[in-house]
């Protein structure tokens, strides 16, 4: 579990997250949501620390991250996964090597170990053709995958994930936000996801956080979040007809005016 | 940002750079790779230059001796100094600059930009330590090895000038290398390359891993980074001149 409490920070006086508090829970997938410039990333680094928030507590499972030392946090760092945007993977090594690099650089393992814990891993992301090629040789849902498993060979803890589906087209993104909730169960792990993509704040939101100009606005799941009164939530979330109209869809679905598989002829009814 | 923010933030990184390696083995895997890529990866350049630098100024320097009081094996003499004293270290340095010092600052650039340094970060590694410190080791080992190779090729590109064009018989020029020969020279020619070593890779780690933004910033920050190289690289050779050949 990881808790925050009343984090602010700010970049050249320009105050980017304020007051914000929340608490993500182990085995879910939280989402973190909110427009462009709201803040998730910011707040996400700080969880991090890859920056250092001006203000507030950050608390993992009882022990505060914002108190510990450097030496401390080395150490919980390596039970921490994290996908980025942009998968960061390392150009000059293969997918087989990019995913063994923290074995590599953290564990005692013998060679024959690690490449067996790699396969294991790259399989469990659908990836088991793919050992040699680079990074530049691979498409970006492939990518992304290469970072999930690069962020699970440790076994961590916690997974931090910035737009997993950023660039991806939806049949992909639905692949990708599966997997990470099928992992997180797996592990056991305390995922928290930076998204704006609707499909996965739907699909996989157990624990959403919406947040707007740095601030908290709204928390709670993906059912409650169809009947949010929350006028800027509603902006955000179904944006446009098609959404809405899904929203409407769904609302009927909760209160059980249709059914779950419903078809064309009982829609038209 | 001014001078002494650049300055001040440049010594907080050379000081981080300094922690327990995570895992010595990587580590040294890393500076091995940073050895063949600035060592092996500059010999091509380093030998052609140094092969016509010394070229040239034998021939130059026997067309301005044209006096029948001074003796030919002179031409030997002044090629040697000057490639040992100057065209080597300070010349070669500069190119090094170039090539050496605009590939490490891209590297971290774009490592910084796609965010591969912050992935090395959350896994617990310092980046720092990690990254920019087989570079600067690397650098302090092969460069005074290429400049080493560089004043061999020089001489060696002299000689073969002069015998070439007919200024010189070979015999004459190695007599000439052997005349006043002041073994400090290539004292000085080392502690040169080192300063100057530290100098190119360090500065150019500095501008590549702060980048910030993009494409453009990654070639801004290249281009600054070979800049401010070549003029501490003159600063510095001009200090260590006035202050070691007394």
């Amino acid at each position: 579990m990881i808790e925050f409490k009343n984090i602010e920070k700010g970049f050249d006086g320009n105050k980017i997250l304020q007051d914000v508090s929340h608490v993500m829970y182990t085995g879910k997938c939280n989402l973190i949501i909110g427009t462009s410039g709201s803040g998730k990333t910011v707040l996400q680094k700080c969880l991090v620390g890859l920056f250092e928030p001006d203000k507030g507590e950050i608390i993992y499972d009882g022990v505060s991250f914002t108190d510990m030392t450097d030496e401390h946090r080395k150490l919980l760092r390596q039970q921490i996964g994290m996908l980025f945007q942009g998968s960061a993977l390392f150009d000059s090594m293969t997918v087989e090597q990019n995913v063994m690099f923290p074995l590599d650089m953290f564990s005692k393992a013998s060679n024959a170990e690690k490449r067996k814990k790699v396969d294991e891993v790259l399989e469990r992301v659908n990836l088991d053709k793919a050992h040699k090629k680079f990074p530049s040789e691979i498409s970006g849902g492939m990518k992304k995958r290469v970072g999930i498993a690069r962020a699970i060979i440790l076994n961590p803890k916690y997974l931090f994930c910035d737009e997993p589906n950023s660039g991806l087209d939806p049949l992909t993104s639905m692949l990708i936000d599966k997997l990470i909730q099928d992992i997180t169960r797996e592990y056991n792990m305390t995922t928290i996801i930076n998204t704006h993509d609707m499909n996965s704040v739907m699909e996989i939101g157990e624990n959403i956080l919406y947040m707007r100009f740095g601030k908290k606005e709204w928390t709670g799941n993906n059912r409650e979040i169809i009947f949010s009164n929350n006028e800027h939530l509603n902006e955000f979330i179904f944006a446009s007809e098609f959404l809405h109209d899904a929203k409407d869809m769904r609302m009927l679905e909760e209160k059980g005016k249709i059914s779950g598989d419903r078809n064309m002829d009982e829609l038209l009814k | 940002m001014g001078f002494f923010t650049h300055f001040g933030r440049y010594l907080i990184m050379l000081k981080s750079m300094f922690s327990k390696p995570e895992n010595s083995r990587m580590y040294w895997k890393e500076f091995m790779h940073q050895c063949v890529e600035i060592g092996i990866g500059s010999l091509g350049i380093v030998t052609l230059i140094s092969v016509f630098m010394g070229a040239v100024s034998a021939i130059q320097t026997a067309y301005q001796i044209s006096s029948p009081l001074i003796p030919p094996s002179t031409i030997a003499q002044i090629v040697r100094d000057t490639v040992i004293l100057e065209f080597s270290p300070t010349i070669v340095c500069i190119v090094l600059a170039g090539v050496v010092g605009s590939k490490i600052a891209s590297e971290l650039g774009n490592m910084r930009v796609s965010e591969q340094i912050d992935a090395l970060e959350i896994m617990g590694i310092n980046s720092k330590s990690y990254l920019i410190m087989p570079k600067i080791i690397a650098s302090l080992i092969t460069m005074p090895l290429l400049v080493i190779l560089s004043i061999a090729l020089g001489i060696w590109g002299g000689r073969m000038a002069v015998s070439l064009t007919g200024i010189l018989s070979t015999d004459v020029y190695d007599i000439g290398l052997l005349n006043g020969f002041v073994p400090y020279n290539i004292e000085f020619a080392l502690i040169k390359t080192f300063t100057f070593a530290f100098i190119i890779s360090s500065i150019s780690a500095y501008y590549g891993y702060n980048v910030k933004g993009g494409a453009l910033e990654i070639g801004r920050s290249s281009t600054k980074s070979v800049v401010v190289s070549c003029v501490m690289i003159l600063i510095s050779d001009y200090m260590l001149a006035a202050i070691l050949l007394k």
